[in-house]
């Protein structure tokens, strides 16, 4: 029963699943910026004729391929976990993930597998048009992907499109457009293919780095930073628009969490952007959290109500505001006052489980008729979740992490567009050999475009806690009832695992980089 | 029919010399996604990963009730 629940099995658990996501992260984005920028340079081959580009295609290809191999079915494991660590989950979830995963199994995998063998094994084998087209495609099949996988995870971030099933103790979608076009799962999708083409942009741009560093290879370095810096530059921008695009939905659907990355407390109208900011302990607490407060901050004044309402008298609400109420007019509802409809809500449900028990079929079907009404789906079971915690100050992520995570992300973000603007100058002006520094500083900007994208997720994932689905399950009470221990073994299995896997890719990789487009 | 024969026979041709002429960092990687295959779906799924809910219980009522009462006789989590 979740009453027993350990809570060191939620954390290994958790721990677990963030391990592997990490790990599997790293491959990903690769992937899908990678295999749009061999796109356009096998387009350019096809146009121009001249064999340097197909050389230079080869190459990155190459790079590609290593990552793509080391990568696949990392992503399986993940599955494997919902399984047997989340079944409560799991089986909560009902069709909403499974549906979007088969897609992705089936249109998406088969596509991009399908391709991968054409763009790897079909050079001299198939036409130049039929070779580019299959490696458009792959790159088109590897976004694909993408989207399932994150119109799935929007779901939980904003669980939209179904409604709850008492009889089988399930969701179902009722609405499959509603689940794909949410508007979490938009900004999601184009905000993390985004950050890949940054991410692989950034990649192509270091390494090229490299070899003008090691004099090799000029024509070819040059060419692949002009791909990189255009590609990377356009990729930053819309990194930028959508994460603002992102920043304005969050406002709206997860209050909390947009309350959380600002480490905005107090709500008020005309709310300061934070810059840049330190956090530490205050001595004022909500229930038995402690506040944070900084002890130096740089602030964009009335930025923040600026991106959540469009003007500067739009109240934003603090995370105090949040959990006791007080929220000023704002269309949104007290931790509390959740906290009570839940409470109803599961009561509802154990009124249902106790009639089905005696068999009293009146009872049962009175019960289904009012579970099944709009009113209790939206004034109620939306806040299912809410009958878990024990606190209003549960509902309440961790601040700092949430905090740290996106200004660290959002100072990259920048960063990255500044990296590639003067790469673009650079290029044109013809004068990297005497801006070596230059080189250095995007040789060792391929680690922090890996940090940024993880940072993004951490901030998803960490800063929408309790939750495992927005409002309706807690990740406490989405844990199947099995040990610690087994947990934590699994978990050091992956760790090794993953690790290895990770060294495999990256010594692969020095060794064919090293070898250089020659070969 | 000729024709109809030769595509797969063509489709198989042109994935065996692919593998056949494969680069050695071909070879390498694909060494390791047997090996990484063999873990995740042979070791890690038989011995690690079963599925919770379809081990303990036989059919979907089961698993629905088992769920109906882990959503609903706990007070709250936190206790």
């Amino acid at each position: 029963m979740i009453e027993n629940v350990d809570l060191a099995l939620v954390d290994w658990s958790r721990a677990q699943f963030a391990l592997t996501a990490m790990y599997h992260w790293i491959f990903v984005p690769l992937t899908l910026g990678l295999s749009f920028i061999i796109a356009i340079m096998e387009t350019i081959y096809v146009r121009t004729g001249k064999a340097e580009w197909k050389r230079l295609t080869r190459f990155w290809m190459t790079l590609f391929g290593i990552n793509f191999a080391i990568g696949v079915a990392t992503g399986i494991i993940l599955e494997f976990e919902f399984g047997t660590n989340w079944s409560n989950y799991s089986w909560f979830v009902g069709d909403i993930f499974g549906a979007p995963l088969a897609i992705e199994g089936i249109l998406a995998f088969f596509l991009e597998s399908t391709f991968v063998a054409v763009m790897f094994f079909g050079w001299n084998k198939v036409n130049k048009k039929f070779h580019l087209t299959s490696t458009w495609l792959v790159a088109i099949g590897a976004n694909l992907s993408a989207l399932w996988i994150l119109v799935a995870n929007a779901w939980m971030q904003n669980p939209v499109g179904m409604t709850f099933n008492p009889e089988t103790a399930r969701n179902e979608m009722i609405n499959f457009w509603a689940v794909l076009f949410n508007p979490v799962a938009v900004d999601k999708f184009l905000h993390t293919i985004t950050s890949g083409f940054l991410l692989a942009s950034m990649f192509v741009l270091g390494i090229s780095s490299w070899f003008l560093l090691k004099k090799r290879e000029e024509w070819f370095a040059k060419r692949s930073i002009l791909i990189a810096a255009v590609f990377g530059l356009l990729s930053s921008l819309t990194v930028a628009f959508t994460g603002d695009m992102s920043a304005r939905t969050l406002a709206d659907v997860q209050p909390m969490k947009f309350a959380a990355f600002e480490a905005h407390y107090k709500g008020k109208q005309n709310a300061g952007l934070t810059a840049f900011g330190i956090l530490k302990d205050s001595d004022e607490k909500i229930g038995n959290k402690t506040i944070k407060e900084f002890i130096f901050r740089i602030e964009i004044p009335g930025f923040l109500s600026v991106m959540t309402g469009g003007n500067k008298d739009t109240y934003v609400p603090g995370i105090t505001n949040l959990v006791n109420g007080d929220l000023q007019g704002a269309q949104i509802l007290s931790v509390i006052e959740k906290m009570g409809r839940g409470k109803i809500a599961r009561e509802t449900l154990n009124d249902y489980k106790r009639a089905r028990m005696m068999d009293d079929k009146v009872q049962v079907e009175n019960i289904l008729v009012f579970m099944r009404s709009k009113e209790f789906m939206e004034e109620y079971f939306r806040y299912f979740g809410y009958a878990f915690l024990k606190s209003p100050e549960d509902a309440v992520p961790d601040v700092s992490i949430a905090f740290y995570t996106f200004h660290l992300m959002v100072m990259l973000g920048f960063l990255f567009i500044l990296i590639f603007i003067l790469a673009l100058i650079f290029v044109f002006r013809d004068t990297f050999l005497k801006n070596r520094w230059f080189l250095w500083i995007a040789m060792f900007s391929i680690p922090l475009a890996y940090i940024a994208s993880e940072s993004g997720w951490v901030l998803a994932e960490m800063g929408r806690q309790p939750w495992i689905i927005q409002d309706l399950m807690p990740v406490s009470a989405a844990v199947s009832q099995i040990s610690a221990g087994s947990v934590m073994t699994t978990f050091i299995l992956f760790a090794v695992l993953f690790t290895a896997l990770l060294i495999a890719e990256v010594s692969i990789m020095v060794k064919q980089i090293k070898t250089g487009p020659n070969h | 029919m000729n024709n109809f024969l030769s595509a797969p026979a063509r489709v198989i041709r042109f994935y065996y010399d692919g593998f056949r002429n494969m680069s050695l960092w071909g070879r390498k990687v694909w060494i390791i996604i047997i090996i990484k295959l063999i873990i995740i779906f042979v070791v890690l799924k038989v011995f690690f990963f079963p599925d919770f809910l379809r081990k303990n219980y036989n059919n979907d009522k089961q698993r629905s009730e088992y769920i109906l009462n882990q959503l609903t006789n706990s007070p709250d989590i936190y206790d």
